[in-house]
């Protein structure tokens, strides 16, 4: 079967300083990958590799079995943390605006049946964000909770291979977050999406994920601290979670996070 | 009794308290004028407002017996034409090199020293240089409002590009944009509000500029009716050009943040 994610080992250095070494991964459609690690661990170094922002030093990167575009593209969707929306644009023209990138090349902007048809594909993306009563509101007049819907609305507009999310619920409230994971989980059902989410709450990463990695460093130097990269020291399919791992994880990565064990729902 | 830091006027007092300057001023000026005047009526130097008064409307409303020409007019139509010229251009130079330089990596290596090198030169050290290159005509007054804030301009919208979060860029290419239409979408409306806040603080040095070169070398303008009649001690004229000046200042300046306020509702809410 193909995959949809190839890494060939894989280096990213700076200098003298190896952040990522010797990955190999390989991610079938449909995964939901979550991707935890301690801070400087170089897991949003893999997530701007996969966005086109960063390229590999050394390895291969592919994306369907071809070379990873080494710029941004609409093959892959990404919701930030934060600014992932556009503060000058109301919540439906957040979501138009994909639509007009990709068919007005000159003037950016829709008129007539075109545009009304592209409306209608947005609405119907606010609705399933659950966004349908907000559709004239600017940003600063949103929550954060209903920012990163709009940001994750805006992101499938594009239907992207895969959909790369940085630490998006990082920001907001533990109630606001839980209708989050239920919002994305379900997105991920419904439209068969294959996601890479980095997350610094394990919790999250193990409710979440189909499967579960773990960026840590291997290899320490006390005197030369960015010698070594790190690599994925855990590759798990959740699901399958023997007692005692999670906690094992979260002593090794030193994240902070309640100790009892999430199953998924 | 609360701290002096912690008490706030209330409304009313507060807007007498910031007209009571102005009213002790006046107040000054009219005591000081009635003083002179009294010892001798045909003193120029503080004349008393019905003095002012009568001048400002004659020059406005009589026919100049020179020219048959209304001179307050003549003048405000020359100095405003030069002076919204030259914002004008400058205006549109900050944008489009202010957006080149803060967004192209390559534009913005091949501009930028240039720019903050232009932007160091004094203006009116170049004044004389505009004069033999561009005639004493309007252009060298233009170009000598033009050289004087455009640099600040461009300075400010680029510096505004650079602001915008790289997120922001990253999720447009991710949405299927080109260059072209990250500036169209996504670089020049939030650009914008700036352009207009940067106009604001640079129309105080537009004013410099345009009265200066005025002065030098025009045939009509209010920095050159000003500095005209500076030669016959004529403070019945200057005084009440000088508030014209400051009034029309204070529009423009009033204007500004009000187109800002109503194009762009999204502007002041990001900010806050």
């Amino acid at each position: 079967m193909q995959m949809i994610v190839t890494l060939r080992n894989v280096w990213k250095t700076y200098g003298r300083d190896v952040v990522l070494e010797r990955l190999n991964l390989e991610v079938r459609t449909g995964e939901f990958i979550t991707i935890v690690g301690a801070s400087g661990c170089g897991k949003t170094t893999f997530l701007r590799m996969l966005l086109g922002e960063e390229t590999p030093s050394r390895g291969e990167l592919l994306l369907e079995g071809a070379p990873m575009p080494a710029e941004p593209g609409p093959d892959r969707g990404v919701v930030f943390q934060k600014y992932s929306v556009f503060p000058h644009l109301n919540a439906l023209d957040n979501v138009l605006v994909a639509e007009e990138f990709g068919r007005a090349r000159f003037t950016g902007r829709l008129f007539g049946g075109v545009r009304r048809r592209a409306r209608a594909k947005a609405l119907e993306m606010l609705e399933a964000v659950g966004l349908t009563h907000a559709l004239k509101k600017y940003p600063h007049e949103l929550s954060g909770g209903m920012q990163q819907r709009l940001a994750i609305a805006q992101a499938l507009m594009k239907n992207p291979k895969i959909l790369l999310l940085d630490e998006p619920f990082g920001a907001l409230d533990p109630g606001i977050r839980g209708d989050m994971h239920a919002l994305i989980l379900d997105l991920w059902r419904r439209r068969r999406l294959t996601i890479f989410m980095v997350t610094h709450d394990l919790k999250e990463g193990f409710y979440l994920g189909t499967r579960l990695l773990v960026f840590d460093k291997v290899r320490h130097d006390p005197h030369a601290p960015n010698a070594y990269g790190a690599n994925i020291t855990y590759d798990i399919p959740v699901g399958r979670i023997e007692p005692g791992l999670f906690e094992e994880i979260r002593d090794q990565t030193g994240l902070p996070v309640a100790a009892e064990v999430v199953s998924r729902g | 009794m609360k701290r002096l830091i912690n008490q706030h006027p209330p409304r009313t007092i507060g807007y007498l308290l910031g007209l009571l300057p102005f009213a002790l001023l006046l107040l000054a000026y009219v005591a000081a004028s009635a003083a002179r005047l009294a010892e001798n009526p045909d003193d120029p130097l503080l004349p008393s407002l019905g003095m002012m008064l009568e001048t400002f409307w004659r020059l406005a409303t009589e026919p100049s017996r020179r020219t048959g020409e209304l001179v307050l007019w003549v003048d405000t139509a020359a100095s405003l034409t030069r002076l919204a010229l030259g914002v004008g251009i400058s205006m549109l130079m900050g944008l489009v090199v202010g957006i080149l330089a803060g967004l192209i990596p390559y534009a913005g290596r091949a501009l930028s020293p240039l720019i903050t090198a232009v932007a160091m030169i004094p203006p009116l050290a170049v004044l004389p240089i505009l004069f033999i290159t561009f005639g004493v005509g309007e252009l060298a007054k233009v170009v000598l409002i033009v050289f004087g804030i455009a640099p600040f301009i461009i300075r400010d919208v680029q510096q505004r590009v650079e602001e915008l979060p790289t997120e922001q860029l990253i999720k447009a290419q991710t949405l299927g944009a080109s260059t072209w239409l990250v500036v169209v979408r996504v670089v020049l409306p939030q650009v914008f509000p700036r352009l207009l806040d940067a106009t604001r603080l640079a129309l105080g040095a537009a004013w410099l500029f345009l009265i200066a070169s005025e002065a030098i070398a025009a045939t009509e303008g209010l920095g050159y009716r000003i500095f005209l009649v500076r030669r016959f001690m004529d403070m019945a004229t200057i005084l009440p050009y000088v508030v014209w000046i400051t009034l029309l200042a204070f529009l423009f300046d009033l204007l500004l943040r009000l187109a800002n306020r109503w194009l762009f509702p999204w502007y002041g809410g990001r900010r806050r």
